[in-house]
């Protein structure tokens, strides 16, 4: 017990400062992801031929490979194009354009349910193509994802966990630090195990509260949760 | 030949504080046509339930036959067998066909041989009258088709009586005759039945004896020539008037 | 540099990655299978711990639960990366597929259970006859989407040092200072897997399809 403790004590800012970087990391990609998802989304739904397959192709490629290969791929693999980009950069690129992909899913679903009526409504008042979308169309769509949505920022906690085999200095890396310090992996990852799932915890919590402060009674989308 | 088949005594049910039914006692003779009506959620459908040991009376016992099928330590699944169920919603099996519905009841629960099985469901099939169906899936079926299919499902298994739990009541308009119409060859065949329904037409015309359930409790019960001209309670009068004029006039101008 | 046998190279680590999922995706199904019957039909203590396990399964980060995993395993057994890894993501996939089966099972109507007790069955028959088989159906589309997801996942038995995909990519870019075209063809390998697999159980599904009319 006690050296459970001594464990804790010596190990435990170290841990809180890798969740750290890891809640940076799923900030970070929330956030681009967000930004690059609903353009990608729209483009999917509105945009002319060609940019419609590039989004569709950018959307079974980020999701239908796997992160780290993405992330090797741009950490180990874009210098010799000539783009050299930290361990950190790497990682939040990696993310964000990996959770671009998914969260565009999610908004395409959102949108095409409030979809063609919606749009018709807006055209009949005189509104253009793109300001009912983004009048009329995104603050509902946006609104309306919010449950189905809340899905990826826990998937995308969870991904990150992977960068620290670039040496990103997030959670999982000082797990790993201490395993090898201590000779004791299975205590080590035990613990990040632990925080971890409180980090989860509290993030779905927040995500709760968030849906439940959006929720309009009677509007919400037919799908089911991932 | 008055036999017996149900006996159904001081049947008590509640969930929480509400009591859903109290007091409940009837007996359903072999051959006999017994119609429950009442306005809704009176509990109709959880005393059938409680019948066939879907769900649990809390008080009162139930007798089929001579035995008693509420004592401890009667398998329930062997009395189902006994027992057949129509439900409102049809509840068809969705991934069978129509023949594979009936069928399923004989090869896994009578453990008939598969060539025998086949040969009583297209028996009961044909009894419904739609032989012809019998490799469509539910889907493939109008309402009135599925809770005939249903029927012969129930019919397969031979049972002692039949409940029928407001068996059109999601039926289109167009298709009520048809299920009525199966049902009333059943009674005539001398099927013993207990059926839940609004259809008052059908009530005067087939059934030996109506229960009039309100509130949980049975206000009145007599044939439907008593009931519906020489009620002992005002209440019983109103209601059945009323139906009628909602459901009744719709039969009879139907034939 | 030998294009083809760059290729070859990297394509051999397919046989890996194919075998890890063989062993994983399987291995999360009876699991999962098992586990969510348990929850939905078993009573409220085993629903209380299926639960446990499916919240804590799901909320660690998949490589992390493989390390653990891993070290308890060869600590004890004597069990290569290769199957240590595999039966790891075999364990997290379980957790996944069990949500996936139950939500299926809560999708068949509970009316479905009712009308099989009405005619005689008893709960296992009912479950084996009636709930299983249009579970299994209702399944499928989101059963394609772990089946894809332990397909990417496998890539991640690349740090307990199994020679698969990734692995080899890895190795070959540093010996041939190519890692552009080595992490390329390793993503368009996982790809193919991923796409392939998706169609096949698109094709599964269809095949399997209640007619209906419409």
């Amino acid at each position: 017990m006690s050296e459970w403790l001594a464990f804790f004590q010596r190990y435990l800012p170290d841990f809180i400062q890798g969740a750290g970087v890891t809640l940076e990391l799923t900030a970070i990609g929330l956030g681009l992801g967000f930004v690059l998802g609903l353009a990608l989304a729209l483009a999917k739904l509105y945009a002319p031929k060609w940019l419609r397959y590039l989004a569709i192709g950018y959307i079974e490629l980020f999701r239908g490979t796997p992160l780290l290969v993405q992330l090797f791929l741009i950490y180990y693999g874009l210098p010799s194009l000539g783009v050299t980009l930290s361990q950190s950069m790497s990682a939040f690129l990696a993310l964000g354009l990996n959770s671009a992909a998914y969260q565009a899913e999610y908004f395409r679903g959102a949108i095409q349910s409030i979809g063609a009526s919606q749009m018709t409504a807006g055209r009949a008042i005189g509104l253009s193509r793109w300001k009912t979308i983004r009048y009329i169309i995104l603050p509902q769509a946006l609104r309306l994802v919010i449950p189905a949505w809340a899905n990826e920022p826990i998937s995308l906690l969870k991904t990150t966990a992977v960068v620290f085999l670039i040496a990103v200095q997030d959670l999982m890396a000082e797990g790993k630090r201490a395993a090898t310090a201590t000779y004791d992996p299975i205590g080590s990852y035990l613990a990040i195990a632990v925080i971890y799932l409180i980090m989860v915890f509290v993030l779905n919590e927040v995500l709760k509260y968030l849906e439940r402060k959006t929720r309009i009674p009677g509007f919400e989308m037919e799908t089911k949760k991932a | 030949m008055t036999k017996p088949i149900l006996t159904v005594k001081n049947l008590a049910k509640k969930y929480g504080e509400n009591i859903i039914f109290k007091n409940i006692s009837l007996t359903v003779n072999e051959g006999d046509t017994i119609v429950i009506i009442g306005p809704s959620g009176t509990g109709k459908s959880t005393l059938l339930r409680c019948i066939n040991l879907l769900t649990c009376p809390d008080e009162g016992q139930i007798w089929l036959d001579d035995k008693e099928i509420t004592a401890k330590g009667c398998n329930e699944d062997a009395v189902r067998q006994h027992i057949g169920m129509v439900f409102q919603n049809f509840l068809l099996f969705n991934h069978l066909t129509a023949i594979e519905n009936v069928k399923l009841g004989l090869t896994k629960v009578k453990h008939m041989n598969p060539a025998e099985a086949q040969i009583k469901a297209m028996n009961e099939l044909e009894r419904v009258g739609l032989a012809d169906r019998a490799n469509h899936y539910p889907g493939q079926l109008s309402g009135g088709q599925q809770q005939r299919v249903a029927i012969a499902r129930a019919l397969a298994m031979d049972p002692r009586i039949m409940l029928f739990d407001e068996p059109t009541s999601a039926l289109d308009p167009e298709l009520i005759g048809e299920v009525l119409e199966v049902m009333r060859k059943l009674a005539l065949e001398g099927m013993t039945m207990l059926v839940v329904t609004h259809e008052m037409g059908f009530a005067r015309e087939v059934a030996d004896r109506i229960v009039f359930l309100e509130k949980g409790s049975i206000v009145e019960e007599g044939t439907p020539d008593e009931l519906f001209y020489k009620p002992k309670f005002e209440r019983t009068r109103e209601f059945l008037w009323k139906i009628t004029e909602l459901y009744g006039k719709k039969e009879t101008e139907k034939k | 540099m030998d294009v083809g046998k760059f290729f070859q190279y990297i394509a051999s680590g397919t046989a890996y990655t194919v075998a890890v999922t063989f062993i994983a995706l399987p291995f999360g199904l009876i699991v999962g299978l098992l586990f969510s019957l348990l929850h939905v039909y078993g009573g409220k203590f085993s629903s209380r711990i299926m639960s446990l396990y499916s919240t804590i399964m799901r909320g660690i980060p998949p490589i992390v639960l493989l390390f653990i995993l891993y070290f308890i395993v060869s600590g004890s057994i004597n069990l290569s990366p290769f199957w240590a890894g595999s039966i790891s993501l075999g364990i997290v996939s379980s957790a996944y597929q069990m949500e996936i089966i139950r939500g299926a099972i809560l999708s068949v109507s509970s009316g479905q259970m009712m009308a099989a007790r009405a005619i005689g069955m008893n709960k296992l028959q009912a479950i084996q006859n009636v709930i299983l088989p249009q579970t299994l159906r209702l399944a499928i589309p989101p059963w394609s989407n772990e089946a894809a997801i332990v397909i990417k996942d496998s890539s991640l038995v690349y740090a307990l040092g199994v020679p698969e995909i990734l692995r080899r990519a890895q190795l070959i870019s540093a010996s041939t200072q190519e890692p552009f075209l080595a992490f390329t063809t390793a993503a368009l390998i996982y790809f193919a897997l991923v796409f392939l697999t998706n169609r096949l159980l698109d094709l599964l599904e269809r095949k399997l399809r209640i007619p209906a009319n419409p």
